[in-house]
């Protein structure tokens, strides 16, 4: 299929249901995104249902147990409390799945609008607004975040906030960079001689011929989104003990790894098979909503 | 084009992994005992070596080595040592010291060390420009706290004077029991003045003086090389006093920040001696009865404060049945297990001949049976708490387990909040806290250090707890001419903190850290107070 | 391009000012002085300390000031460590961390890019998951965990290598430099692939292929130059995150970098080295990612019509 053959595809100004359909259609085909599909809805499932199916109770201690390998009575051991760490780890998938998807949504809604705003429109808007980007870069982010924390004190919505205000600069880079190349792009400038607002072909146009990277930044931004979560915990921000998450568990794993390795290897075992599930999916998202991936 | 790159990698691994597999390379601690080079994990880059500009524990442990006072301490028995000077007089009624300065102390660039130079260090710790955070441990002395607060100009009314060369006469508002035990402390040790001067101001903070180039000092050793966040050397001063009593010929001070890298580094051969030990191996270490293992009770105390200025922990009932509810020995042994005791009382035991008598009981029913008296029956209707600490994983550990604790016995929910440490420090001072983390490590061997904590106007005092029987037994404490009479003063208002309770005694500090075999002569001691004279390595058989 | 360059380095000093304005309120905002310890010292104390620092002068004096020394190139003494100015920690700190920082990023492109390249030529094979799989095993071990962990292994187990120090005992800066650039090695791989995927995709490889060329050649020729723009504009935000965020792995290994200077000075509220470091890495910031702009530029000529 010939390039303008793909702008005509894509200027058919066709109800959205039918493109959605499509992408669907070509996603069911690939298995191991259903299969991570299925796996992520299972775990957000958990996620839900967990103060009815934990074994245990999060901050229920046992000193006298203290860290004790996997067992029948703890599947996957306790840690240095004596706590349950299954019913942690349950627990923990709740904050961090929250804070995974929420912050990365916030990164990405600020990150891709402001990208491609910014590469769309180019010349001096788009050196104001990186600019800005700049700007934030260059902020000492410890100082930002005790600062914030003593103004807004501890709470999970500024969490997300916080961490959505972090990650949004390098994914409006990204963003830019990719619209910059698809802006001079035949198809684009058709559009624009066609008369559609720019709105119009940022939305229709701009934004899903750059959702390759856009998906492939996503599904790395989301790790990075959990781990920083303990980062900020250390700072005072977000999550208090007893509570749990997937980062607070794997950093108190690191410290114990030698003597304790399960304490180490479930969280971060099930940080991974998360990620791989985000990813295979993520790349299926990607070859399906790619428009010229139809071919393949 | 991809082979290429692939050959690079493999390339670049294999020689970078060749140049480091050696086999018969010698770690560095081998070739220190080979040198006499002693490695210690230092934790903190020290901010500076200027004994009357700095504060810090890492700072203390090199001033140590560069500096000497009057009197120095016994590291195995913290007996008092000649040091600087060789002997002393005290007066009858305790208010006149004389020290005779001894005859071969020099600097390290060969200047005789007078009683002046005294004189003049003291005058430089207590200058009101200078700003020295420390400067109340002298405040013992004669107008000395009314010329750092500026209220006085002329020196020469300050209780320190030179009698010649080697003679100095220190005189006291009142008598202090642990005088000569201040005299050790880094606020009291001699600068060289010439140097200073040579460098800026006298009342000048971080001016090059105290660069290894530059350094003069009367210590053991001298500065020899400082590279920020890497390392401190300090050799050995061949021209001091007691020049054949120190067998090291260097010391490298690392500041290694993370326990668990100091561990790692020890066993990777690269230290001698660690700081301290990461609080989830010392079981381990313990269990096996590891050679390198030094364990020893440390001067300290670990305890929570309450802002008694907020309701409901205005009530005392509250605050004892909090206080009575607590189950030390789980915490210290089943918990921390690093050899830490359970605190019933403030004052650790030991110094100067005090045991306090005063105890917090252990009494969960007592403790919810207080609860209920002040209108929590069962916890009900208790208000929303929030214990706070500084950002670390051993107090957040204990906090969690208190507040299981608490919500057990009595039946209430207690919200945790860490921060980090200066907001932690900032949220105490403006009395934003319900309950609060603290710890006390003594200034001195004294149980005093410990008490006048609690006085109404103790600037250490952020519970907002006041007493005047209380504040008048440490004022009499503090003026008391029989030993026996000023412990008695400290039993009673020992006694009356602990049925006040503004503060709840958890634990008695323990130290535990690492000191290779191949080490000699190094003691461990209450006050963590390090000495490097006398030390010697010997490689191992 | 070289009017273009202009603007983007003129544009820099009003960043850089805006940068600093906010820092310098940002900290003194902050809770807690540089100087505040656990005991209490009088109250006379404290105002001859801060006298000596200039903070006991107005807010707006004290930021005049500032921005007058830092005209001159001076970022003023270091509040916390005494004897030291600002200017001389970084000079002392930087080089290390630049060290470290490229090793990694050379590690990690080494690394990223065959294996991003390899996964994209046979998609959903198992060309492709092994190395994108090895990838995200990267990504999920943060340095904090990957570092501790290689020094176990090789540093204390095998004893091959050193588990601290930068440049004292021979090859301890190895395990550094894996564990900095072993995440990015793993951003690269997936970015690498999903860039030659949307080239490889495209007519003219297409065309190319027809013409019976090898896929070495193609990928070489056509696909590289393309392929890899999304890893450069990735490159310059990175190597940047990279020397800011170096300190975890400074602080595991005992580095006397940057990375660690900047993260402490926050904590000790060094007011001076916060805004000295700050300052300083916002310009090589804003340096990198002009850089990786005009990179940008020279892989794809489209791009000019824009400057």
């Amino acid at each position: 299929m010939a390039e303008s053959a793909v702008a005509q595809e894509s200027l058919t100004p066709e109800p959205g249901s039918s493109l959605m359909r499509d992408a669907w259609r070509r996603l069911r085909k690939n298995h191991l995104a259903m299969v991570s599909l299925v796996f992520l809805l299972c775990l957000v499932l958990l996620a839900l249902l967990t103060p009815w199916i934990a074994p245990y109770e999060y901050q229920e201690q046992n000193l006298l147990l203290g860290a004790s390998p996997p067992s029948s009575d703890h599947w996957l051991g306790t840690d240095t409390l004596g706590r349950d760490q299954f019913t942690r780890i349950l627990y923990g998938s709740r904050i961090s799945l929250m804070v995974g998807f929420i912050a990365t949504a916030v990164a990405l809604l600020i990150g891709v609008l402001w990208g491609a705003t910014a590469g769309y429109l180019g010349g001096r808007v788009d050196n104001a607004m990186m600019r800005f980007v700049d700007v934030l870069y260059g902020l000492p982010f410890a100082v930002f975040i005790i600062l914030l924390t003593v103004i807004f004190g501890s709470s999970l919505l500024l969490l997300f906030l916080v961490i959505g205000a972090v990650e949004w600069l390098t994914m409006a880079r990204i963003v830019r960079g990719q619209v910059l190349t698809v802006r001079r792009q035949e198809y684009i400038e058709a559009a624009v001689a066609m008369g559609l607002s720019s709105w119009r072909i940022i939305r229709r146009h701009v934004i899903p011929n750059a959702v390759g990277p856009i998906i492939v930044y996503t599904t790395l931004t989301i790790p990075s989104v959990i781990l920083l979560e303990s980062f900020l915990s250390f700072l005072g921000l977000g999550i208090q003990p007893p509570q749990s998450s997937w980062g607070s568990l794997i950093s108190a794993g690191v410290e114990n790894m030698e003597l304790y390795p399960w304490l180490l290897i479930y969280p971060a075992l099930t940080l991974s098979v998360t990620l791989f599930a985000l990813n295979f999916l993520g790349d299926g998202l990607r070859d399906a909503l790619d428009p010229r991936a139809s071919k393949d | 084009m991809i082979k290429r790159y692939f050959f690079c990698v493999l390339s670049t691994l294999v020689v970078l992994g060749l140049a480091a597999c050696s086999d018969d390379q010698k770690t560095p601690v081998e070739l220190g005992n080979e040198q006499q080079i002693l490695h210690m994990g230092n934790g903190d880059e020290p901010s500076d070596v200027d004994p009357h500009t700095t504060t810090g524990i890492p700072e203390r442990n090199i001033q140590v080595a560069l500096f000497e006072g009057l009197v120095g301490k016994d590291p195995e028995t913290l007996d008092i040592v000649p040091a600087a000077a060789e002997s002393w007089e005290v007066s009858e009624d305790g208010l006149t010291y004389r020290f005779q300065l001894r005859e071969n102390a020099r600097w390290s660039n060969g200047d005789p060390l007078t009683a002046e130079d005294f004189v003049w260090s003291w005058r430089r710790a207590l200058l009101p420009a200078l700003g020295n955070q420390y400067a109340y441990s002298l405040y013992s002395v004669r107008n000395a706290e009314a010329f750092n607060r500026g209220e006085l100009d002329d020196f020469s009314e300050v209780g320190v004077s030179a009698l010649g060369e080697r003679e100095l006469k220190v005189e006291l508002t009142r008598p202090v029991p642990y005088f000569l035990e201040l005299l050790d402390h880094h606020s009291m040790y001699p600068v060289h003045r010439a140097t200073i001067e040579a460098h800026g101001r006298e009342d000048q903070r971080g001016s090059r003086w105290s660069r290894p180039e530059n350094f003069v000092g009367n210590g053991p050793f001298v500065l020899k090389r400082w590279v920020p966040n890497q390392v401190v050397v300090v050799a050995r001063n061949p021209g001091y006093w007691d020049a054949e009593s120190v067998h090291l010929n260097e010391i490298h001070f690392h500041p290694v920040q993370q326990p668990s890298t100091e561990e790692r580094m020890y066993r990777a051969g690269q230290l001698h001696i660690t700081n301290t030990l990461p609080e989830e191996l010392i079981p381990r270490y313990r269990g096996q009865d590891h050679p390198a293992l030094r364990s020893f009770p440390f001067y300290a105390t670990y305890y929570y404060e309450f802002n008694t200025q907020k309701p409901p922990l205005d009530d005392v009932r509250v605050r004892q049945a909090l206080a009575y509810s607590l189950n030390r020995e789980q915490i210290t042994d089943q918990l921390l297990q690093g050899g830490q005791t359970p605190a019933f009382h403030m004052t650790p035991p030991g110094a100067a001949g005090y045991e306090a008598e005063a105890r917090v009981p252990y009494d969960p029913g007592r403790a919810r049976a207080l609860l209920a008296e002040a209108g929590y029956p069962g916890g009900q209707n208790f208000p929303s708490l929030t214990l706070l600490y500084n950002t670390m994983e051993s107090h957040q550990r204990i906090a969690v387990v208190i507040q299981q604790m608490w919500k057990r016995e009595l039946g209430i929910d207690i919200n945790l909040r860490n921060q980090d440490w200066r907001v932690f420090l900032a949220s105490k001072r403006s009395g934003e806290h319900d309950i609060a983390r603290a710890g006390w490590v003594g200034d001195y061997y004294d149980p005093n250090t410990f008490l006048d904590l609690f006085v109404a106007d103790g600037g250490n005092n952020d519970t907002g707890w006041s007493h005047a029987r209380y504040d008048e037994l440490i004022a009499r404490a503090a003026n008391a001419d029989d030993e026996q009479q000023r412990l008695n003063y400290f039993q009673e208002a020992e006694a009356i903190l602990m049925e006040e309770v503004p503060i709840i005694p958890i634990y008695f500090y323990y130290r535990n850290h690492l000191v290779a075999p191949s080490v000699q002569g190094w003691h461990s001691n209450a006050m963590d107070h390090y000495s490097y004279k006398g030390v010697r390595l010997e490689a191992q058989p | 391009m070289g009017r273009y360059l202009l603007k983007r380095l003129a544009l820099a000093i009003p960043v850089l000012l805006a940068v600093v304005t906010i820092t310098f309120f940002m900290v003194r905002l902050a809770p807690g002085g540089p100087f505040d310890m656990e005991r209490n010292v009088p109250a006379e104390v404290t105002a001859n300390l801060n006298a000596q620092y200039n903070l006991d002068a107005p807010l707006w004096r004290q930021y005049v000031d500032y921005l007058g020394d830092l005209a001159r190139g001076d970022f003023g003494p270091s509040f916390r460590y005494a004897s030291r100015s600002v200017n001389e920690m970084i000079g002392a700190g930087f080089p290390i961390t630049l060290e470290l920082g490229l090793y990694a990023i050379l590690f990690a492109l080494l690394v990223g890019m065959p294996a991003g390249i390899l996964a994209s030529l046979r998609p959903n094979s198992a060309q492709d998951y092994v190395p994108m799989s090895a990838a995200m095993i990267g990504i999920c071990l943060p340095s904090f965990v990957l570092g501790p962990m290689l020094i176990l292994v090789f540093g204390i187990w095998l004893g091959w290598l050193p588990v601290s120090g930068w440049g004292i005992n021979p090859g301890d800066k190895v395990l550094p430099a894996i564990t900095l650039g072993s995440t990015y090695a793993a951003y690269i791989a997936r970015i690498t692939r999903g860039g030659m995927l949307d080239i490889l995709s495209q007519d003219f490889i297409r065309t190319a292929r027809a013409k019976g060329l090898s896929t070495w050649r193609i990928v070489r020729v056509h696909a590289l130059r393309g392929g890899v723009a999304p890893v450069v504009s990735f490159l310059g935000p990175a190597l940047a995150g990279l020397l800011a965020g170096s300190f975890v792995v400074e602080t595991i290994f005992q580095i006397p970098g940057l990375g660690r200077f900047y993260i402490q000075a926050a904590f000790n509220r060094d007011y001076t080295m916060i805004l000295g470091t700050t300052v300083f890495l916002s310009a090589l910031i804003i340096l990198f990612n002009l850089l990786a702009d005009v990179v940008l530029v020279w892989l794809n000529p489209q791009l000019r019509k824009n400057l």
